[in-house]
């Protein structure tokens, strides 16, 4: 048989400049068999990685309330100390992007200069969309709007005490509603798409142009050079299995106790243990279904038809709704996000510590500390579109789609609240503020169905997109390990999720993975200067 | 008897196809058949190459030397999926009528449980396809 390695070939994709490295991808991994099931892993990051969640679920429970409380000030001792370096790495990433749109760097295409896209813009729209932030516009599109409204209107808006943004509007009910639509949109719109936006491309040029493994380590080539093969490659890489695993299992833990809140509001489910764990296993078992179908047939398809769905209810909303008003509003508060974001972006100077530590702060570490898993998601799906296309696809659109998102879902509650003196909305838990505002409005038994199905799959397209990230960064950045590994993460992130609900500890361990944030925030600065370096390589 | 025969490979464990891929020489040379070498893939870098083309060089390059080797006539097909350790076996099928071939030769794994939750390539492939499906134990 001949010998078939060491004979690299130029790419034929078309001119790219790939990174030359002794290093050859899967050559730290264990292909072993276990029982009847094969594996390959890297050696030592899956062991790592999984040995120490388990440990850190162990702990969290054997010390329910120390773990609580040491995790919860961790959090808010970053996101308070720390507001600042949040805020100002995140205006970073938007003005990067915005810059990469217009520079020369933008007609590099990720892949090779005649890489053709993988997938239709709507295939790539919807996974991009569902993996990205689908669940959170369901539980905050019609909460936030109404908590920054509130607080602005608020008599002692612009005190102290006061949650309120920037100095709010203290009784004028126009100003404080422009305000509250304004700051919701700082929250979902250009921040933190660029923060996706950044992790997304470094890992997209670094693997597809430059040859290296799909995997967190890869992005910090030219920075640690050869050393990213090592430890300090492993610690990076177990850091982001850390965060996107207690990310995704805390998230499915407080996802099911919302889902049983919707569940038993609309059918009158009974809110119980066995209801939230058959929800859990529920989910797990549609997610674990999607990630053997695979790529196309599971997660594509699911987050395409999580975007019919998704669409079909703000249609609805929109055409039910207060439809002058929504689409009027639309362009009103794109205006309002714009005159607002010099104000609402500054991490200076200002005296809305509340709001500016509590939300924005909190709601930078948390998208960042989302972004490993996202950012990989959506490069592992870009190949093939040029960086100024891929940018405004998932920097401009999503954004704008958010925009409409919430006019559309706030913009409704906030008019039923003040037009209407419906109250029902306002005084509703978080979990129940969609279905409060979709029972003020017809058909809403249909319509609160869908809503909760969407929640659902929402969260099945999240569980499934994340255990095809974990298993690729614990197989070392190979796409193609055995089907059994990415079953067990699917398995093991459900089981962490019905631990840490039955034993407590959800809020713990999800502060601790929000704290993965600061991290983070530091790697992705440091993403930004691999980006900018990465591309003034590349044949344009 | 046969026209054409497929030889799936896994260039990352080409030391375990010996036996396949002398059995497909020996078949190809009864019957003067063609082999058809096909290898699949995603876009990601792998332990094979930085993207696709490298790949599909290597792959080009076994199957020379396989004809070399066994003097018998070859060629290579590489198949690109988003998905490859899910899509395989669609690409396999797919391959198998593209190629017109009537004789698939490929190694196999001993049968065991996890067979009841993944169907095995080979028995896949013998499902949707008109052509032999010779299974070869390595």
């Amino acid at each position: 048989m001949s010998d078939t390695s060491g004979q690299g070939i130029p790419a034929p994709e078309g001119p790219a400049d790939l990174i030359e490295t002794e290093y050859q991808i899967g050559q730290d991994n264990i292909s072993t068999r276990i029982g009847p099931f094969g594996l390959d892993i890297h050696n030592p990051v899956f062991a790592i990685s999984g040995l120490a969640i388990i440990a850190f679920v162990l702990v969290t429970l054997a010390f329910q309330e120390g773990a609580g409380t040491m995790f919860n000030d961790l959090r808010v001792w970053l996101t308070s100390t720390f507001d600042w370096f949040f805020l100002l790495s995140a205006n970073i990433f938007v003005l990067l992007c915005l810059f990469l749109i217009v520079s020369p760097y933008g007609k590099v295409r990720i892949g090779g200069k005649d890489a053709t896209p993988d997938y239709s813009y709507s295939g790539w729209f919807a996974m991009l969309f569902a993996a990205g932030m689908g669940i959170g516009l369901m539980f905050y599109g019609v909460s936030e709007p109404i908590s920054h409204f509130s607080s602005s209107f608020a008599e002692n808006a612009g005190t102290p005490e006061s949650w309120a943004p920037l100095a709010g509007a203290p009784g004028n009910e126009t100003e404080a509603r422009h305000l509250g639509m304004a700051a919701t949109i700082f929250h979902w719109g250009l921040h933190p798409w660029a923060i996706y936006a950044v992790v997304a491309l470094a890992l997209a040029l670094f693997s597809y142009n430059k040859g290296l493994p799909l995997t967190m380590r890869s992005v910090f080539y030219p920075i640690f050079g050869e050393r990213v093969w090592g430890w300090t490659g492993h610690i990076i890489d177990t850091l982001a299995v850390f965060a996107t695993l207690f990310g995704l299992a805390t998230s499915l833990g407080f996802g099911a106790e919302q889902a049983n809140a919707g569940l038993n509001h609309i059918f009158g489910i009974p809110v119980s243990d066995v209801s939230k764990v058959v929800l859990i296993v529920a989910i797990t078992g549609v997610a674990l279904l999607s990630v053997v179908a695979g790529l196309d047939a599971g997660v594509k398809r699911l987050s395409e038809i999580n975007m019919v769905l998704a669409a079909l209810l703000l249609a609805f909303v929109l055409i039910v709704g207060p439809t002058l008003a929504i689409i009027t509003g639309f362009f009103t508060n794109l205006w309002e996000y714009a005159r607002y974001l010099p104000e609402l972006s500054n991490p200076f100077g200002r005296a809305d510590d509340n709001f500016r530590q509590g939300w924005t702060s909190f709601y930078w570490a948390w998208w960042i500390s989302w972004s490993p898993f996202v950012g990989m998601f959506i490069a592992r799906v870009s190949r093939g579109r040029t960086v100024r296309e891929f940018i405004i696809c998932v920097l401009i659109i999503p954004s704008v789609v958010s925009v409409f998102w919430m006019t559309t879902f706030g913009g409704t509650a906030i008019s039923q609240i003040v037009n209407d003196g419906y109250q029902a909305v306002a005084d509703a838990p978080l979990e129940l503020k969609l279905f409060a505002m979709l029972e003020a409005l017809p058909l809403q038994t249909i319509t609160s169905f869908i809503a909760i199905v969407l929640v659902i799959v929402f969260f099945v397209t999240s569980s499934d997109s994340g255990s095809l990230v974990i298993d690729t960064i614990t197989a070392g950045g190979k796409v193609d390990a055995p089907v059994p590994q990415r079953v067990f993460w699917a398995s093991f992130e459900g089981l962490v999720a019905i631990a840490l609900l039955l034993g407590g500890g959800l809020g713990a361990l999800q502060a601790m993975a929000v704290s993965t944030g600061f991290p983070f925030t530091i790697v992705l600065l440091l993403a930004c200067f691999a980006i900018l370096k990465g591309l003034h390589s590349e044949p344009r | 008897m046969y026209r054409k025969i497929m030889v799936p490979v896994d260039l990352a464990h080409a030391d375990k196809l010996a036996l396949a891929l002398d059995t497909a020489a020996n078949l190809a040379k009864l019957y003067g058949a063609p082999v058809t070498y096909v290898g699949v893939t995603a876009a990601t870098p792998g332990p094979l190459g930085h993207n696709p083309g490298e790949y599909e060089q290597k792959l080009k390059a076994f199957a020379a030397a396989q004809g070399e080797t066994h003097g018998i006539q070859t060629d290579a097909r590489m198949v690109v999926t988003h998905d490859p350790a899910v899509d395989l076996d669609d690409a396999l099928v797919k391959t198998v009528h593209e190629t017109a071939s009537d004789l698939v030769v490929m190694a196999t794994h001993i049968p065991n449980v996890a067979d009841h939750f993944w169907p095995s390539n080979g028995g896949r492939v013998a499902t949707h396809t008109d052509a032999s499906v010779f299974l070869v134990r390595g």
